[in-house]
């Protein structure tokens, strides 16, 4: 592997390739991590950004606060479960939940279209406080800005969070270990198939919403109850399988998962096969994955599934001793595949 | 949800795979002529249930692959036109032309949008009274129906902003070339169920006798698929060369008449070149004379365009089942998804991704692919 | 090529045989799918959709003895 550029005039990715931005760029994939990685992480190194997780733990005068920034830019705007105000908040929220931190304070920034009927921007606004309410959070500060009609996809927002640590142990990938368990708080694939639904105009016959959900009070319990949590990871763009092998990257170790134990809703399966997607790579706002010490499974499990979010929470796999950091799945018949990172956007299959 | 998960039932597999292990008894070679037949058997594993001795080989059933590169360089040219709506399934958007490819045209402006049909398209056709909108009629015979309606419909309500850009292929003429080519292995087949759905069993039955090839008519869930080979290695065993219908629920000998009725309206056999194999005659459809008006290489002006395919791409010895992907020099390596030289390599049911996405293991290619130089 | 996928029909509309469209469920997923190709199709049968278009009725019949056919030749097997 190359050694790590110092500050050169020359675009380190491979622009021959990939002279522009692609919208594969931002698909969770291949693509969006090469971005990452030979662009942004190179030109910002510090071994903070090295840990790779959803937010930044910090020490502060003896603190420990977790920091982390997202940004929105859903289409619809509106979608069955939310908008991408719940969204923003929700979202911003579980990935400091995701350094095992007490969401505390958010930032928003809005970037708003020339033209965005009022009405819209007030539902939206609406739908952020009660989010913000419902996870106890509180908007501290923001921005506003105004784009020209047809430069923005009606309204933007880009968020920060802060959270407070009060447990002492390092949730990120370098805490994974061979012989861990990989839980799942339930069914996958119902925010990116809302969201499909929406566009495609497909129709249901009880609606797909979207799970969008703040998981912060989830993780707690876990986090109260002493459970030895390694590694923590929200499933949003890329799905399940992304999030799998960014851990598995990070932590250079292998994964083994099990379909049979993966939960997908029959309605969601029946958008996934005429659609043309896999279930494993469709987006979800309301799931994690918690990865624990094997012997913990069972305790944290029964913890989970007192809670409404963690109600189908379920034992899908296990870390393995293998150093080539690959996840590999054991299918419904018997078999074994390898569940690979996808390489851009999910494109829906017809063949 | 029924009709699939009981075909995805794991005791049914395994039972199948031991009566497969019990009734072989010599090596046999058996190609999979689809592309969605390539990518379950990858997908959930079905070769890692079989004996040994018998190999798979997967067939060029996937039309996104086959596609000639300078088809796409003509999709490529017409979808960069400011007044076009370019209209095509998702698989063909990230295949390379002889340049670059669908999405590429995309980010830089190109109005290509992604239809779940071709009916989706004279639906925009009739949105868009001023635009021109094109679709991309790539597929088998199980397309060609839908494409077909697609026609007929934008004729009946008068839309002379809508065209097809047509690059059909046809399953038999490929089986044949196979067949018929001197290096051939293949000792039975697995026919296409959905095409049969459409076109029927009946054309298959000169080949079987022909070329003393047994061929299963197969549907695309694990169990069929075993369930398929189970009795294609049982006329093989029995030297038998029949044609069998494994996937009865949806296929009848005669196919379905008002599909095959729609398509013999609207299209014509002619020759049609084979990305990494050529030009086999009377082995696609193009549009007939009445339907000329539709034809976007005629509007466009592109019909004279032609292209040399990539030297290093060796995708016609995949398709054709000479070769499997990671015994390729360049697979894994040079030839990713991310940077495909080929279709085989960016098509979800192209034999190369399917292995490169499910079995990078096996051919000890070292799989981290964000690292790559 | 072939990612067809079957669904229960649900509801027709339009009398013209080119233009006839049905509402087909896939495991609750709603979608209007044309029926031109299968004019037999009734409500309540099941159809196999690619490309928004069913192109046979699915055969209850045979998908049941597609199932049942295991236990024949494990039979068979076991006596020969």
């Amino acid at each position: 592997m190359e050694s790590p550029p110092d500050f050169s005039l020359s675009c380190p990715i491979p622009i021959n390739d990939y002279p522009h931005v692609l919208l594969a760029h931002g698909g969770g994939g291949t693509l969006m991590h090469q971005l990452i990685e030979r662009m942004f992480v190179p030109a910002f190194r510090n071994p903070l950004l090295d840990a790779r997780h959803d937010g930044a733990v910090l020490a502060a005068d003896g603190a420990r606060l977790a920091f982390t920034t997202d940004a929105y830019v859903v289409r619809p705007l509106c979608f069955p479960g939310g908008d991408i105000g719940s969204l923003a908040v929700n979202g911003t929220v579980n990935d400091l939940a995701m350094c095992g931190a007490r969401p505390l304070y958010l930032s928003a920034a809005f970037i708003l279209e020339e033209g965005l009927p009022m009405q819209t921007l007030w539902r939206i606004v609406q739908s952020m406080r009660r989010a913000a309410d419902a996870a106890g959070v509180q908007l501290v500060t923001g921005d506003t800005k105004v784009v020209d009609r047809g430069k923005g996809d009606g309204i933007f927002i880009a968020t920060a969070g802060i959270g407070a640590i009060s447990h002492r142990l390092t949730i990120a990938p370098a805490s994974v270990r061979p012989g861990d368990a990989i839980l799942l708080n339930g069914d996958i694939g119902r925010h990116g198939i809302a969201i499909m639904a929406v566009r495609e105009g497909l129709e249901f016959e009880a609606a797909i919403e979207s799970d969008c959900a703040p998981l912060a009070d989830l993780v707690g319990g876990l986090l109260e109850a002493g459970i030895e949590v390694h590694c923590l990871r929200d499933l949003t763009r890329g799905g399940l399988a992304s999030a799998l092998n960014e851990i598995a990257e990070a932590a250079r170790l292998g994964i083994g998962i099990d379909e049979g134990s993966i939960p997908v809703r029959e309605d969601v399966q029946g958008a996934c096969e005429i659609l043309g997607f896999d279930p494993l790579y469709v987006a979800n706002e309301g799931r994690f994955v918690c990865i624990l010490p094997a012997s913990e499974a069972e305790r944290a499990l029964r913890i989970m599934r007192r809670h409404p979010l963690g109600v189908g929470a379920c034992l899908i796999g296990h870390v393995t001793q293998d150093t080539s950091p690959l996840v590999t799945m054991r299918s419904r018949i018997g078999a074994s595949r390898v569940v690979d990172m996808l390489s851009g956007e999910q494109l829906p299959r017809i063949c | 949800m029924k009709f699939i998960d009981e075909y995805r039932d794991a005791g049914a597999a395994r039972r199948y795979a031991e009566a497969i292990a019990r009734a072989t008894t010599r090596p046999w070679t058996i190609m999979e002529v689809c592309g969605g037949q390539t990518h379950a058997i990858v997908k959930f594993g079905v070769d890692a249930l079989l004996p040994p001795t018998l190999t798979l080989v997967h067939g060029p059933g996937c039309p996104v692959c086959v596609t000639p590169v300078e088809m796409l360089d003509k999709a490529i040219e017409i979808a960069s036109r400011p007044e076009v709506i370019f209209c095509s399934f998702g698989d063909m958007l990230r295949v390379p032309g002889s340049g670059r490819d669908l999405l590429a045209v995309k980010a830089t402006g190109g109005d290509v949008r992604i239809v779940y049909s071709p009916l989706d398209a004279v639906k925009i056709a009739r949105e868009h009274p001023d635009r021109q909108v094109v679709f991309f009629a790539v597929g088998f015979e199980t397309t060609a129906p839908a494409n077909a309606l697609a026609v007929v419909q934008a004729g009946r309500q008068g839309l002379a902003n809508f065209s097809v850009l047509v690059s059909h292929v046809l399953v038999p003429p490929a089986m044949e070339a196979i067949l018929a080519s001197p290096g051939n292995r293949v000792q039975g087949f697995l026919a296409a169920g959905h095409v049969c759905t459409v076109m029927g069993t009946a054309e298959y039955e000169p080949i079987a006798k022909k070329y003393r090839v047994p061929v299963v008519v197969t549907g695309f869930e694990p169990v069929d698929i075993l369930q398929g080979l189970y009795l294609c290695v049982r006329q093989l065993e029995e030297g038998r060369a029949e044609v069998e219908n494994q996937y009865a629920r949806s296929v009848r000998r005669e196919g379905n008449p008002a599909a095959v009725q729609l398509i013999r309206q609207v299209f014509r056999v002619r020759a049609r070149k084979w990305r990494g194999i050529g030009e086999i005659p009377q082995s696609g459809l193009g549009l007939a004379e009445e339907y000329a008006a539709f034809d976007a290489e005629a509007r466009f002006g592109v019909a004279d365009r032609t292209a040399a395919e990539s030297p290093d791409c060796r995708s016609g010895l995949v398709l054709q089942g000479v070769m499997k992907p990671p015994e390729c020099p360049a697979f894994g390596t040079r030839c990713t998804p991310e940077h495909p030289l080929g279709a085989t390599m960016v098509s979800s049911e192209g034999a190369c991704a399917a292995y490169y996405r499910y079995r990078r293991r096996e051919g000890a290619h070292e799989a981290v692919p964000a690292t790559e130089p | 090529m072939c990612l067809a996928v079957p669904g229960r029909l649900l509801s027709i509309a339009g009398d013209d045989p080119l233009a006839r469209t049905g509402k087909v469920s896939f495991g609750g997923i709603l979608k209007e799918v044309s029926l031109a190709c299968v004019p037999e199709a009734k409500v309540g049968d099941y159809v196999i959709v690619h490309a928004g278009l069913a192109i046979s009725v699915l055969d209850e019949e045979e998908a049941a003895r597609t199932l049942e056919y295991l236990q024949e030749i494990e039979e068979l097997g076991e006596s020969a």
